[in-house]
């Protein structure tokens, strides 16, 4: 793991949160990846926890063609009061990125202190399945290069030790929930109630994995 | 109860908190999922009608019915409905009626960005504009008090952003509602000969004085005041940019678009020391203010009238024409570490069945016509098989104009091939086919039939056997369609089977007059199919690559330090289909077990 405890507090530190009169400013986090991994899903959870802690949401995301292996982002807004469903580039808290490619791809947008959380696996885009294109060399060093504050999570590897691959969704937000300011509590209550009812305990496992991770 | 919903699930539930009986639409996004929605609440007759126009002609006759109607579309919609709006725009309502238009700025799933505001003030109703799913809710519900009160539809105008972002909303009951029984005949304000169109004409012209003097004090138009120094008029989802961009500055935001509260404005000019019109696409509003002579300091010259805005965008143009106050953290405009990276665009599900076609159209090289839907991916690497593409059911018709003018085919790959998916053929394209058969045409038209609308997320139609609301149909005969319109030559075709598609395509080519050629399979991704994945024998590959022409996402190219090319299959990725395996002259892609042939066969019995 690449990042310091200390690192990891400081997306969380800006939102100057509980002191009473004090207006919370807004906390701006962008995800990014690939159709199909669960984006969408991920983005509703934080919206529902920061919706439970007494926050104002906005949330956007773009629908259409995106569901056939295209790009996804979502951009995910909590403070006092949201104006703009949209993040801007350059002041995103958090980036958390479900594919390296869709890292490096969306990086600049974190503002100079930003954290950025990604799964280190790799889902080549079809112009380089079609052997049109390269999938970028050694992407992991080309990430550490350009940003300083980076956690890598192996989000696949520890869903598959909960118990799916399908829950690495879950095991992103278990890696980004220390720098964000909710309790356990919500997290845990939210995912039972979102996920179907089967899979909670493997989703609660992969969400704690995930924050494990993080923690080393 | 607070709930996070999107634009269009806030559409939706103000629709039914409002008692709305009936709702119509054709999907499109970003509108499709407001139907979806409404389709959950009890109390709602819900239908995917097969085109907008026809939509907005349910949804009049059940407003003329005395019942309140949602009717739902994407801005192009609104082109396909134009002649009903106009129509019902004249004729006025019973029942409330409000008609969603959801445009689509930047284009992120469409072939223009037209801005529908203009609409209302072609057709002289009012047009409402929320900024979030907060507003969308509460205004859909003034809409119907507007819509009855003063005798018109009214227009309700969301974006991508307000459609699809997610934010608070409150939640309420619906009322309940007395059964509606019996038509009333009132023919001269419901039948529009001219005798009576004539005394319609000065009515609809005092419903917009009206509407303006019902501005100027309306809830949907409110006056926020900060700074005075900077005031900003305002509306839809470029006010929560504007809010973003400008914290302190003063507001004049508009939830009704058109007609504009003239006082209301005149009063806000004359409190701020300079006015900005800050609006997405169209200078609309600020064309208004000026025709009226209100004085303003910057619109379209400083911001841009293409494309999408954003709180960066707004604050960018702004600050940049000098205006203070900007939100100073909105500049900074960081630039991608990286400008080479590969791109991710959209590509066919694994498994699709417009894969093998297009491999195949790719190979005879016709010109061809291609149409709206997911089979619009064939334009792109590696098929660029698609040459045109426009609005809905224009492919057909299209390649009928080409062939009229164009010599006489004498190669086979000089014959215009039309292509064109279920929904869109049952939308408009079936008119075009109907002209090639009458006019005697020379097109091969390809219809895809996959028995959904795929593109936005497999929705229902005429030949799906099932409505939205899950309930059974009548399940439209595609072939005997054709048939009956005097089309004879009508080939179904397993587009699973490479040879055959080649096959079929090739004598269609060759053939001298219309023919239609069916290739019938049923969406991957909506009906969820997905066999054993098949495997690669990498002795046997010989890196050729002619397999990744078939453009499929399970397919991967390694490259060794060597220079070496061997392909791989990711077998989560891999749907069993089987047409790279078709593909493979080394046979080299091999079944997941002996004799299996994939998906090629798997529907035979369809086939006529």
């Amino acid at each position: 793991m690449s990042t310091t405890q200390t690192d990891m507090q400081v997306a969380g530190a800006h939102s100057s949160g509980d002191e009473p009169g004090l207006e919370r400013a807004t906390f701006n986090m962008l995800l990014s990846g690939v159709g199909g991994q669960g984006v969408v899903l991920a983005s509703y959870v934080l919206s529902q926890v920061a919706m439970a802690e007494g926050y104002d949401v906005k949330q956007s995301e773009v629908h259409g063609m995106s569901q056939r292996g295209g790009s996804v982002t979502s951009h995910f807004r909590f403070g006092d009061h949201v104006w703009a469903p949209l993040v801007t580039p350059g002041t995103a808290d958090i980036l958390l990125a479900f594919e390296a490619l869709e890292a490096l791809r969306y990086v600049h947008w974190l503002r100079p202190s930003g954290l950025l959380v990604y799964n280190a696996m790799q889902i080549n885009p079809s112009p380089v399945a079609a052997g049109l294109a390269t999938y970028p060399p050694e992407i992991d060093a080309q990430i550490q290069r350009a940003w300083s504050n980076v956690h890598s999570i192996d989000a696949n590897g520890l869903a598959q030790r909960a118990g799916t691959i399908k829950a690495a969704n879950v095991v992103m937000l278990g890696a980004v929930s220390d720098a964000l300011p909710f309790q356990s509590e919500t997290w845990e209550a939210v995912i039972r109630r979102v996920v179907p009812p089967k899979t909670v305990d493997v989703n609660l496992e992969a969400f704690r994995l995930g924050k494990e991770a993080a923690e080393k | 109860m607070t709930e996070i919903l999107s634009g269009n699930e806030a559409i939706a539930r103000g629709a039914w908190e409002a008692g709305v009986r009936l709702a119509s639409a054709y999907p499109g996004t970003p509108s499709t999922e407001i139907l979806e929605n409404i389709a959950k609440y009890d109390g709602i007759y819900a239908e995917w009608s097969p085109n907008e126009k026809v939509a907005m002609e349910v949804g009049t006759g059940a407003s003329w019915a005395g019942a309140r109607v949602l009717v739902c579309m994407k801005h192009v919609g609104l082109n396909v409905a134009a002649d009903p709006f106009f129509s019902v725009a004249n004729t006025g309502v019973e029942g409330g009626m409000v008609i969603i238009t959801a445009d689509d700025p930047g284009m992120h799933s469409s072939q223009d960005e037209q801005d529908n505001r203009n609409y209302a003030k072609f057709a002289k109703v009012p047009v409402i504009e929320p900024s979030d799913s907060g507003e969308a809710k509460d205004f859909i519900k003034l809409a119907y008090e507007l819509s009855e009160r003063f005798d018109t539809p009214v227009l309700f105008r969301t974006t991508t952003r307000t459609s699809h972002s997610k934010s608070m909303v409150e939640l309420a009951e619906r009322p309940e509602l007395e059964p509606l029984s019996g038509m009333t005949k009132n023919w001269t304000k419901y039948t529009m000969m001219p005798q009576n169109a004539t005394v319609r004409h000065p009515i609809v012209e005092q419903r917009l004085l009206d509407l303006a003097e019902y501005a100027e004090t309306s809830p949907l138009n409110r006056v926020e005041m900060g700074d005075r120094r900077v005031g900003i008029l305002t509306g839809g989802a470029a006010y929560a940019y504007a809010r973003e961009a400008y914290p302190e500055a003063s507001f004049l935001k508009l939830g009704m678009s058109y007609p504009l509260p003239e006082r209301m404005v005149a009063e806000f000019r004359a409190k701020v020391e300079k006015l900005y019109v800050v609006e997405e696409l169209d200078p609309f509003l600020e064309d208004i203010l000026r025709a009226k002579g209100i004085e303003i300091d910057g619109g379209k010259d400083i911001v841009p009238i293409c494309g999408e805005l954003d709180p960066g965008a707004v604050a960018r143009c702004l600050h940049g024409a000098g205006v203070p106050g900007v939100n100073e953290d909105l500049l900074a405009q960081p630039t991608p570490v990286a400008d080479d990276l590969p791109g991710r665009p959209p590509t066919f599900c694994p498994g699709c069945s417009h894969r093998p076609v297009f491999n195949v159209l790719k190979r005879l090289r016709p010109f061809v016509s291609g149409d709206i839907g997911c089979y619009a991916l064939g334009a792109l690497q590696p098929f660029n098989a698609m040459h045109c593409s426009t609005c809905m059911g224009a492919s057909i018709s299209m390649a009928h104009g080409m062939a009229k003018v164009l010599e006489p085919p004498r190669d086979p790959k000089d014959k215009i091939v039309a292509v064109i998916g279920d929904s869109t053929l049952f939308h408009t394209g079936i008119n075009s086919l109907m002209d090639v058969a009458y006019n005697k045409g020379n097109i091969l038209t390809l219809i895809l039939d996959n028995r959904t609308t795929a593109m936005t997320g497999g929705q229902e139609n005429p030949g799906s056997g099932q409505t939205l609301l899950r309930e059974p149909a009548a399940m439209a005969d595609i072939p005997g369609l054709c048939r009956d319109m005097g089309l004879d030559r009508v080939i179904t075709i397993d587009p699973y089977d490479i040879e055959e598609v080649e096959r079929v395509l090739r004598e269609e080519l060759a053939y001298e007059g219309p023919s239609v050629v069916i290739a019938k399979a049923p969406c991957v991704l909506q009906f969820k199919i997905k066999r054993a994945p098949y495997r690669i024998d990498s002795e046997l590959c010989t890196g050729c690559k002619r397999c990744l022409q078939a453009g499929c996402m399970a397919l991967n190219l390694l490259v060794d330090g060597n220079g070496g090319r061997k392909v791989e299959i990711q077998p989560d990725q891999c749907a069993g289909c089987g047409v790279c395996s078709q593909l493979c002259r080394e046979d080299a892609i091999l079944p997941p077990n002996p004799g299996e042939t994939g998906l090629k066969g798997a529907y035979a019995k369809e086939a006529s």
